[in-house]
């Protein structure tokens, strides 16, 4: 019990130094968004992003009120990275807006087994199908990151 | 031989029990690498379909769950009825239960669409569902077996629980097998389920299954740790497993005449009985014949006592049991479901079509490391705990409490 | 679709503005859901219950209007593997095996009044709106596939394969299981579903969308003046779908 929350503590700590290095520093790279900022500010978007679309999404699937703020698709009509021509990317490459702090803190999104990860209208890939699940096609490659870092900080003993 | 006592020890570490355990391991190998396989690239991969949305490893789940509540027979005579002859071989009895159960929904688990959402299933319970009801039989099944163990196991219980506790888990394994029965009986939509006979056909069955998978494990354990197993203790249990196989044979004969009573269900019942292709062949070929007839007359036949006859008669009903839950569970699928009684219909869709369905490999191997994983369980219960008696001869008298 | 979002979201203020006033005052009496409109409707409303009315002596053989058009509109479209591709609608041909007459009728989720699918649904995935559409919450459904065991009418899919290019509108996905929404989406802004749409579109005006509790919608009215039948009647479930002529 106490080991867990000197843990949880640890990481909060980590985690708080992070954020506060910024764009430039340890922190993950977010891609620039279009439109207004949101008005709850960053910060609040950060913590409890999830908890409003958890909120939103059973109001409009139970309830059927759909003009909520929270949704997915809403997400995308500012937060879609773009890659080289100018093509939003999808979850299955890395620069995607999602992607970008979510493997940074190897939290897995379920989200884009089921929903589109693009605006409505954009092609996507089916490179962006095969992502979900233990065997996904970025797993051959982080194994190969881990051995080589393993290999790297052995030597560096 | 004669002054021996009941002794339970943990079964010796033999070359061939290691043996055992590699084949077993390569099996759990194979069933987690086809789980891998199938989670990666859907179920597309099995021959699982629309039509036929339940396959091989639900017959391998159900086979074993199934298997798991009527391993507990040989524990439930012996506190719950009082055969004193059955107490050396109780605790077994209750490993054999909780792994084959263990093993049962592993498949089950690992063949779900999202297997990743277990814990969405542990934390939504929808309680007009018998699937909920069942995660808490089966979940509370463990539980109480694995008390009823400790009750048999710890010298500090008095044994005057050992009664209690088996009742309560005689009691708690004929409502799990009438929860997994009534997973079938309670399906109004399709001709083949829809029938309160399913409970009481489970409880058979699981009788039988669980009997006969007992008898197997117990030899190949003793067979493998070198140890000595009476004749006459193995053709006690197998007189014993004739009368479930004839309860089988009985409850099955019910459920197919009481539908070929009603007119709306002679459709399905000539398709099972007459010309069902590999599902006819499977009923009478399999479940009737090999797994009920033939059994049944070996052991009425008198020749209880011949060395190789119980483990041929336990293989013959557990493939009866293998053949009748998948005539039970694919069988039911595959016939169509009538939407618009007296019109002939067809549609892309497969409406008014017997569905076809071939087992894929995967899917096979899924349930066969489901087995497995109960066998190794088992046996690594076996070789911890100390739950088989060093000396099961005949000569060997059977301790009191 | 997308570009009109802006657009989108000005009408849907507009409707939710209005909605509570609309539902009150406007829903007995305003039924326009078969010539292409319904009530302004903004959220779920218990106090409806939406239904389909299928006229099978209208439903051309070899017309598909209402099947493409569900495929456009939720983006099903399947791989070329007809066991395994999902079907949220499709076309049965009856032939009555005394006189040989034909019929053809489309068959989808009937949204049973008492659905065997979200009785059996371990999680509570399948579930009931208070508008009697019945529909999968796929961020629990865990793919047991019960619910298309327990289905009598085979109306829910299980998605065998990964999918891309979803709508933003009806996500789907590997490993849970779908059906027809009654084009839900659709529903909640005041549209009628993309197959009654298409069908009236053919001239064919095989299908009739509304409201099955307010007595003088088209479909409550058309209901009174002829007799229908619900799929499977023994089994009692109260389909909210109907057919007549079948």
């Amino acid at each position: 019990m106490r080991a867990s929350l000197l843990i949880a503590g640890l990481i909060a700590m980590l985690a708080s130094a992070v954020w506060a290095e910024g764009q430039g520093g340890l922190g993950p790279v977010i891609p620039e968004a279009t439109g207004k900022a949101h008005p709850e500010g960053n910060d609040y978007m950060r913590r409890w992003h999830m908890s409003m679309m958890r909120h939103d999404r059973d109001v409009t699937m139970y309830e059927g009120k759909r003009d909520q703020n929270a949704s997915l698709g809403g997400c995308f009509e500012c937060h879609a990275a773009k890659d080289e021509t100018g093509t939003p990317v999808t979850y299955a490459d890395a620069r995607h807006f999602c992607r970008s702090c979510h493997d940074f803190v190897a939290v897995r999104v379920d989200c884009f087994d089921c929903h589109r990860s693009t605006p409505e209208g954009v092609e996507e890939p089916p490179a962006h199908a095969a992502l979900g699940g233990v065997l996904s096609p970025s797993l051959g490659a982080d194994v190969g990151a881990l051995v080589a870092y393993l290999g790297a900080w052995e030597v560096g003993q | 031989m004669a002054i021996d006592r009941t002794l339970y020890r943990e079964v010796p570490a033999t070359g061939a029990l290691w043996g055992a355990g590699l084949l077993l391991a390569a099996f759990l190998v194979a069933g987690l690498a086809s789980f891998l396989y199938v989670e990666h690239h859907g179920h597309v991969v099995t021959g699982m379909t629309n039509q036929v949305v339940w396959g091989m490893p639900h017959v391998f789940a159900i086979f074993l769950i199934v298997a798991a509540s009527g391993a507990l027979n040989v524990a439930s005579m012996a506190s719950v009825f009082d055969k004193v002859a059955y107490k050396p071989l109780s605790r077994l009895s209750g490993i054999l239960a909780i792994s084959l159960l263990a093993g049962g929904l592993l498949v089950l688990v690992l063949d779900l669409g999202r297997p990743d959402r277990l814990l969405v299933q542990l934390t939504h319970f929808n309680f007009s569902s018998i699937f909920t009801w069942n995660i808490l039989l089966y979940s509370g099944f463990i539980a109480v077996v694995a008390v009823y163990l400790w009750v048999q196991m710890d010298r500090t219980v008095h044994p005057k629980w050992t009664k209690p506790a088996g009742v309560l888990a005689f009691v708690w394994r004929l409502a799990l097998t009438t929860g997994t029965g009534s997973i079938f009986g309670w399906l109004v939509a399709r001709p083949g389920y829809d029938a309160a006979i399913m409970a009481p056909l489970f409880i058979a069955m699981s009788f039988a299954l669980g009997l006969a998978v007992y008898v197997l494990v117990l030899q190949a354990l003793c067979a493998l740790s070198g140890r000595a197993l009476g004749p006459e203790r193995v053709s006690g249990m197998i007189r014993l497993l004739g009368l479930f196989v004839a309860a089988v044979l009985y409850f099955t004969a019910v459920q197919h005449l009481t539908n070929l009573y009603a007119m709306e269900h002679k459709g399905f019942e000539r398709f099972i009985l007459m010309d069902g292709g590999v599902y006819t062949t499977l009923f009478w070929g399999v479940q009737v014949l090999l797994g009920g007839l033939v059994p049944l007359a070996m052991i009425y036949a008198g020749k209880a006592s011949r060395p190789v006859m119980p483990t041929l008669v336990s293989a013959l009903v557990i493939l009866g049991g293998l053949a009748q839950i998948y005539v039970i569970v694919i069988g039911g699928q595959v016939y169509p479901m009538e939407l618009f009684p007296g019109y002939s219909v067809s549609s892309d869709f497969f409406d008014g079509a017997i569905a076809a369905y071939t087992p894929s490999l995967p899917e096979i191997l899924l349930g066969l490391g489901g087995v497995a994983f109960a066998l190794v369980a088992t046996g690594v219960g076996a070789k911890v705990l100390r739950v088989l008696p060093s000396n099961l001869s005949d000569s060997n008298p059977v301790t009191k409490g | 679709m997308s570009c009109g979002a802006k657009k989108d979201v000005s009408r849907r203020d507009f409707l939710r503005s209005g909605a509570a006033l609309a539902t009150m005052q406007l829903a007995p009496g305003v039924t326009l859901m078969a010539f292409g409109g319904s009530e302004a409707q903004a959220a779920a409303d218990a106090g409806k219950r939406w239904g389909l009315l299928i006229d099978a002596s209208k439903c051309a053989p070899d017309c598909n209007a209402c099947i493409t058009a569900c495929q456009d509109e939720n983006g099903w479209k399947g791989s070329g593997n007809a066991e395994t591709d999902v079907q949220w609608i499709r076309k049965v041909t009856l032939k009555d095996k005394s006189s040989g007459r034909e019929t053809s009728l489309p068959v989808m989720c009937q949204h049973c009044e008492s659905p065997p699918c979200v009785d059996v649904c371990p999680t509570g995935a399948s579930f009931k709106r208070k508008d009697g559409i019945v529909l999968v919450d796929k961020h629990i459904c865990i793919g047991c596939r019960y619910c298309m065991m327990a289905c009598p009418f085979k109306a829910r899919s299980f998605v065998h394969e990964h999918v891309t290019n979803q709508k933003t509108h009806a996500p789907r996905g590997i490993g849970t299981v779908e059906s027809c929404t009654l084009c839900v989406h659709r529903v909640d802004e005041g549209r009628i579903p993309a197959c009654v749409e298409a069908c009236e579109a053919t001239g064919h005006g095989a299908m009739v969308f509304g409201d099955l509790l307010d007595p003088e919608s088209e479909i409550s009215r058309r209901l009174a003046e002829y007799p229908s039948v619900a799929l499977r009647p023994d089994l009692d479930l109260n389909p909210g779908v109907r057919y007549r002529e079948i």
